[in-house]
């Protein structure tokens, strides 16, 4: 599980950190200054900087009685005094947001375990909110709920899986056993992450291309060296050593470039020159047939040659 | 921050926080630690002002509810105070399993500002007394990304405020203004959309977050608009990008062991000596004769002659333009 990227703190964290430390504690009296250091996320340093920092505010006066006061009992403290800074602040138009548009995408992820919770904890989220959200937001993910559920039981239960998968860059369909890791929605699709005992490597698969699923009577093990994909850049992220190919494209066929990873666009009058990486070149071959007439290969030229030849071929079918 | 300067802060808020009558800067100035200063030495004073602007600014940015009003009828000079109604979060009584998923759904975030919102928001709701099990899972995780577009354009349509920007479709040359007033967001298979009121246009119109270009614009005063009751707006991107019927039937014939990617989706598989018979569906025959060209040599269309003749077209087509790519 890997776990969002912080900003760098600013001044503003730390005052809310202060703000919210007090109705923190005033809800778990006499927890370890350790154990709330690691909840919290910050050293135990910090929070003991903090807790001596509050001691010093309060109500005006300032004197004993006035100024916030706690109890510490070997590592354990006690709020005894919160001078009125019993609960924490609202959440804003934006923390309200962030947390029902994710617990909106969980809710409508199919294939998801314990919906019910989730539906409770957005309706409960959404009506402290209030109009802060304000904004009406609906989710629908595509999806094949019945198999990703099955899926999402057999890593629960860690087992090994042979499946039949269909390759699209390699138009073939295989057998295999993996070693499942983890099930990630991205961009409306379902993966399965796992690692390929066929390829011996981490593979994600596309869960609609999962064509037969079977369970096997031996446990998950991927090796120690199995690592998850970091999917930060989205799944596809073509590196270097990819064949690049250049196509002279037509107004017909520009939606690729919403949908591909492009290295260039280029217009060229009416026509756009778009380079792009692929895994390799029989798929770049079955994506230009594909495009029809509102593509032509520039480059590489043996790529022209292989659509030439295949366009051929396939022509003297008919004749 | 200096220490001097959050000590200062927090003593703000709690004595704002207690005082039931607003407070003027002066008897703020007074009775919070930190801004001892000679009210009669003009520089001095206009020290004091600047600080107390920068910290009212800093709680505000916060999220502090810090209203501003007179004391009394007679007083002239604004005051301050802090509503603790306003204040505090209210009682949000979360069962661990709920408290469970809200802990998961803050770390599904791919987006930086949305990543670190979610993060405060679930620090919140700990402050308040809920305990978050951070090893909890789904066993499905979703990652949760929107587009640059996405924060400007929910915050336009909870303050019904007309938005302005540039929108970017593939098959038009040059990107157009769009107005919109904007309702809501929807995520349609993965894709975020905002669907709203098209003043050009003067209608009903979804678009793309992914192909707005540059910044969205707020123009105009907020609840300028009043959005229609009960608007579903996910019919309105579902109407826009729906399924299609798949009633066309065609057959093909694919060489053995060849274009997997076909007979998956094969309604009957008929062997045969020079291949297997397949009986395809399909919705619009140009876009399914485009699929079946990209197979080449490894299908034949038998039927329907519509699609047959399509498919034709479209070899001599590339061909013709890759004889002549290939002699460049």
């Amino acid at each position: 599980m890997t776990s969002p990227t912080r900003p760098p703190r600013t001044s503003a964290d730390r005052l809310a950190r202060l703000l919210h430390l007090v109705p923190y504690l005033l809800a778990r009296p006499g927890i370890q200054v350790t154990e709330a250091a690691a909840d919290l996320g910050v050293t135990e340093k910090q929070l003991r900087e903090d807790l001596e920092l509050l001691w010093v505010c309060g109500l005006p006066g300032y004197g004993p009685g006035d100024l916030i006061d706690m109890a510490f009992d070997g590592d354990r403290v006690t709020i005894t005094y919160d001078a009125g800074i019993d609960r924490p602040l609202r959440l804003t138009p934006d923390e309200a947001l962030a947390l029902v548009v994710a617990l909106r995408m969980l809710a409508e992820t199919p294939g998801m375990a314990n919906r019910d919770a989730i539906e409770r904890a957005l309706a409960k989220i959404e009506s402290a909110s209030g109009d802060r959200i304000g904004a009406p937001l609906e989710v629908r993910l595509p999806g094949t709920a019945d198999r990703l559920a099955r899926i999402r039981d057999a890593v629960e239960r860690q087992r090994a899986l042979r499946t039949t998968y269909y390759t699209a860059t390699r138009d073939e369909t295989t057998e295999r056993v993996v070693d499942p890791m983890r099930v990630l929605m991205v961009g409306g699709r379902g993966y399965l992450e796992a690692w390929c005992r066929r390829a011996e490597a981490v593979r994600l698969f596309r869960v609609d291309r999962i064509d037969a699923l079977d369970e096997l009577d031996e446990p998950s093990q991927p090796p120690a060296e199995a690592q998850p994909h970091d999917i930060s850049d989205g799944i596809f992220q073509p590196g270097p050593e990819l064949p690049l190919v250049t196509l002279r494209i037509g107004r017909g066929a520009r939606w690729i470039t919403e949908y591909y990873p492009c290295e260039s666009v280029r217009a060229d009058g009416e026509e756009w020159l778009v380079s792009l990486r692929v895994s390799d070149l029989p798929w770049a071959r079955r994506f230009v047939l594909g495009l029809g007439p509102d593509a032509t290969v520039v480059a590489p030229p043996d790529l022209v040659e292989q659509v030439r030849d295949e366009s051929a071929a396939a022509l003297d079918q008919y004749s | 921050m200096s220490r001097p300067r959050t000590e200062r802060l927090v003593n703000l808020v709690t004595c704002l926080l207690s005082t039931r009558r607003s407070l003027t800067a002066a008897q703020i100035a007074a009775t919070v630690p930190g801004y001892e200063h000679d009210p009669d030495d003009p520089r001095d004073h206009e020290a004091f002002q600047r600080k107390f602007e920068r910290d009212k600014a800093e709680l505000r940015e916060l999220g502090v509810p810090l209203s501003t009003g007179t004391a009394s009828a007679f007083d002239v000079e604004p005051g301050y105070r802090i509503d603790a109604r306003e204040y505090a979060l209210p009682d949000i009584p979360l069962e661990p399993d709920e408290a469970a998923a809200v802990g998961i759904a803050a770390r599904l975030w791919r987006h930086a500002g949305l990543a670190a919102a979610a993060s405060s928001g679930l620090a919140k709701l700990r402050a308040s007394g809920i305990d978050v099990d951070p090893h909890a899972t789904l066993g499905v995780e979703p990652v949760v990304t929107v587009d640059p577009a996405f924060v400007p354009l929910t915050a336009a349509a909870r303050d019904r405020r007309v938005v302005a920007f540039d929108y970017r479709v593939p098959e038009k040359d040059a990107p157009t203004s769009r107005r919109l007033q904007p309702w809501g967001a929807v995520c349609w298979r993965g894709r975020w959309y905002v669907v709203g009121h098209d003043l050009d246009r003067e209608a009903t119109r979804c678009f793309r977050l992914s192909r707005i270009v540059g910044a969205v614009k707020a123009t105009g005063k907020p609840g300028a608009y009043e959005p229609p009751a009960n608007v579903d707006l996910i019919s309105h991107v579902a109407r826009w990008s729906g399924p299609l019927e798949h009633n066309g039937r065609a057959t093909v014939l694919a060489r053995p062991g060849r274009a997997a990617g076909l007979r998956r989706w094969a309604k009957e598989t008929t062997p045969g000596p020079d291949g297997d018979r397949l009986v395809l569906a399909y919705a619009d025959a140009e876009g399914f004769a485009g699929h079946l060209v990209g197979y080449g040599a490894d299908v034949r269309v038998i039927d329907p002659p519509e699609v047959r003749e399509m498919v034709i077209q479209r070899l001599k087509e590339i061909a013709t333009r890759h004889e002549v790519a290939a002699h460049l």
